[in-house]
């Protein structure tokens, strides 16, 4: 009977390709809170003073761009590119300009990613932060055309780059438009790298589609956060097309790291002072 | 558009009937002949002129579609396999080689699609694993160690998705080459055959010069996945075709690809050696395009055509 107060909230649509029902990611605004994966019942404020990682198991809540930015950027230090970037609707898709407002309005944010320049552990560094909460992260032109200027930008002024990935993968509203934002932002990262300078790319839950198939594991360093969702095809996907059930684990962190996917993962607690310590490894230039 | 064909080929097998008919029993009926033979090509002309999104997804998974192995076999010569990525397997859903065209080495690879059941088992139905974008990016940078020019045949309804395609990083796999491919140090030609679909496609697709065959598709996602997604029902995919705007003529006017390249009436199917001259026409056109270039001025147009894509407001 208990059950009842705590029923999840369906998930209605979804603008990823490739991943379906992501665990709850909006808090609801009650003063308690179920853990995912725990299922104990948690004080908010409790979940919030400890970065949104559950006090009990560990799980790591997802966060939006702005808590990210918040627990990674030094304070007062971030500058915010290209606000001004509005999407539109090169499909004429049904109802795309009804649904991008109301994400705006949802997710208060333009779009499903904020980049900027900003310092980490006083490290100067070009930053780019991704949110599920807007249209499940998918990347549109807008995204695309925000990650690439970032990088660009990042390239001219010799700076390192720092993208924390969460993201259903390219946005079908967008059709061809969308896919082609993977060659778009590959292309922007292959010229940085160039220069011989430093990406690292931080995968957070989900990442999967289009954007894992471009920027995302393109990293000089990639890192992920604890049993965060990650891979190129959905787990719903990939059970339809085998017919079978998918292993446990299977596409999480640390399946990507026993296979040699990533580099390593990094619990929320230690991500900025990890951050900090890469991008002042690679100040020295030997 | 299948019941219109259905009722030329019925047309056409009368026709046969009525020549050998003639034939045997010496009655000339040259005039009745010409006059239905006339008759089906008009009525073909103007069935192929009208065709939906959903016929041209139809006419370019068509089982007698031809594929890149049977382009790669007329449109150059001498042509050698190699295999493998050398790290994991080979992966027969992705073939390449050496060949030359005209007399000039190029390296040619291709999403490759079976004609039957157990070809289409070996070939995984086109749709590759990680192994086979990398050993398509090993035979690019082999091209580009030798200066040779890459062609690339696109026909995929996408990247595998299974257990082993994660494991071994299929999204990596896909980054990589587009990461490569961009500042490939060689010409680079995609030309989508067939199906294009998603980053699956894409992986073979970051060139100097794209062009789609006439009847081709090249889209984010299947339609049929495109329906899943959106309206969680995969078998709305022919409503899902018809707003994607996936056809080569969609592409052109977005100015995502280059050049359409006409099909022989009916579809590449019914004419293998027109279809196989047409595409190296364009190819050689292509090349002649792009080759006088300086390497720098190659990369950086490479790079400005896929930095311009993207439509928003600023």
């Amino acid at each position: 009977m208990l059950k009842g107060f705590f029923k999840k909230t369906k998930y209605v649509t979804t603008s990823s390709p490739l991943y379906e029902k992501p665990p709850t990611p909006n808090i609801p605004d009650g003063m308690w809170i179920k853990c995912t994966a725990c299922e104990q019942i948690v004080y908010k404020k409790d979940l919030e003073s400890n970065k949104k990682v559950c006090p009990h198991c560990g799980y790591h809540f997802r966060m939006t761009a702005r808590e990210r930015m918040d627990l990674i950027i030094d304070e007062g230090t971030f500058r915010e590119f290209n606000q001004n970037l509005f999407t539109l609707n090169p499909l004429s898709f049904p109802n795309y300009e009804k649904k991008i407002s109301e994400q705006q309005e949802k997710a208060k944010l333009s779009e499903a990613v904020v980049t900027g320049t900003g310092k980490i552990c006083g490290e100067e560094t070009v930053i780019a932060v991704m949110d599920s909460h807007f249209l499940m992260g998918s990347m549109g032109s807008v995204v695309g055309e925000k990650i690439t200027r970032a990088v660009e930008e990042a390239t001219k002024r010799k700076l390192p780059v720092v993208i924390f990935s969460t993201s259903g993968g390219a946005r079908m509203q967008e059709g061809i438009f969308s896919l082609m934002q993977m060659a778009k932002t590959s292309a922007a990262i292959a010229k940085h790298d160039e220069e011989g300078l430093l990406y690292i790319s931080v995968l957070t839950d989900p990442t999967t589609g289009g954007v894992t198939a471009s920027f995302a594991m393109l990293g000089d360093i990639i890192l992920a956060e604890p049993g965060a969702l990650i891979g190129f095809a959905g787990p719903r996907v990939i059970e339809q097309t085998i017919k079978q059930k998918l292993p446990e684990g299977f596409q999480k962190s640390e399946f990507l790291l026993e296979h040699g996917l990533i580099d390593e993962i990094i619990p929320r607690d230690h991500l900025k002072e990890t951050l900090g310590k890469l991008l002042r490894l690679h100040k020295e230039v030997g | 558009m299948t019941d219109i064909e259905k009722n030329l080929e019925e047309l056409e097998k009368q026709l046969e009937a009525l020549k050998e008919f003639s034939n045997l029993h010496g009655v000339d009926l040259s005039k009745e002949i010409k006059s239905i033979e006339d008759k089906i090509t008009e009525l073909r002309k103007e069935a192929y002129s009208n065709l939906s999104p959903w016929d041209k997804v139809n006419l370019a998974r068509h089982s007698g579609r031809p594929t890149s192995l049977d382009y790669i076999g007329r449109i150059f010569e001498d042509f050698i396999e190699l295999h493998g990525d050398r790290s994991f397997r080979e992966d027969f859903a992705i073939v390449g080689g050496i060949a030359t065209l005209e007399g000039h080495p190029v390296t040619v690879i291709g999403h490759q699609k079976g004609r039957d059941t157990k070809e289409n088992i070996k070939r995984n139905f086109g749709m590759p694993h990680p192994e086979g974008y990398r050993k398509a990016l090993r035979l690019m940078k082999q091209a580009e160690k030798f200066h040779r020019p890459v062609i690339c045949f696109i026909d995929t309804a996408g990247a595998f998705c299974g257990i082993g395609a994660e494991e071994r990083g299929q999204g990596e796999a896909i980054a990589r080459n587009l990461l490569e491919m961009s500042r490939l140090k060689t010409p680079i030609i995609s030309i989508v055959i067939g199906e294009g679909g998603s980053g699956g496609a894409l992986a073979l697709g970051v060139g100097d010069k794209i062009y789609m065959l006439e009847y081709a598709v090249y889209s984010v996602l299947s339609p049929e996945g495109f329906a899943a997604i959106l309206w969680k029902d995969s078998s709305k995919a022919k409503e899902a075709a018809e707003i994607m705007k996936i056809t080569a003529q969609d592409l052109m006017s977005f100015k995502i690809i280059d050049e359409v390249v006409p099909e022989p009436l009916g579809g590449a199917h019914k004419d293998m050696e027109k279809m196989s001259e047409e595409i190296k026409k364009y190819i050689i056109k292509g090349l002649k395009e792009v080759r006088n270039q300086s390497i720098e001025d190659l990369i950086q147009n490479r790079y400005d055509k896929f930095r311009k894509i993207g439509e928003y407001q600023s």
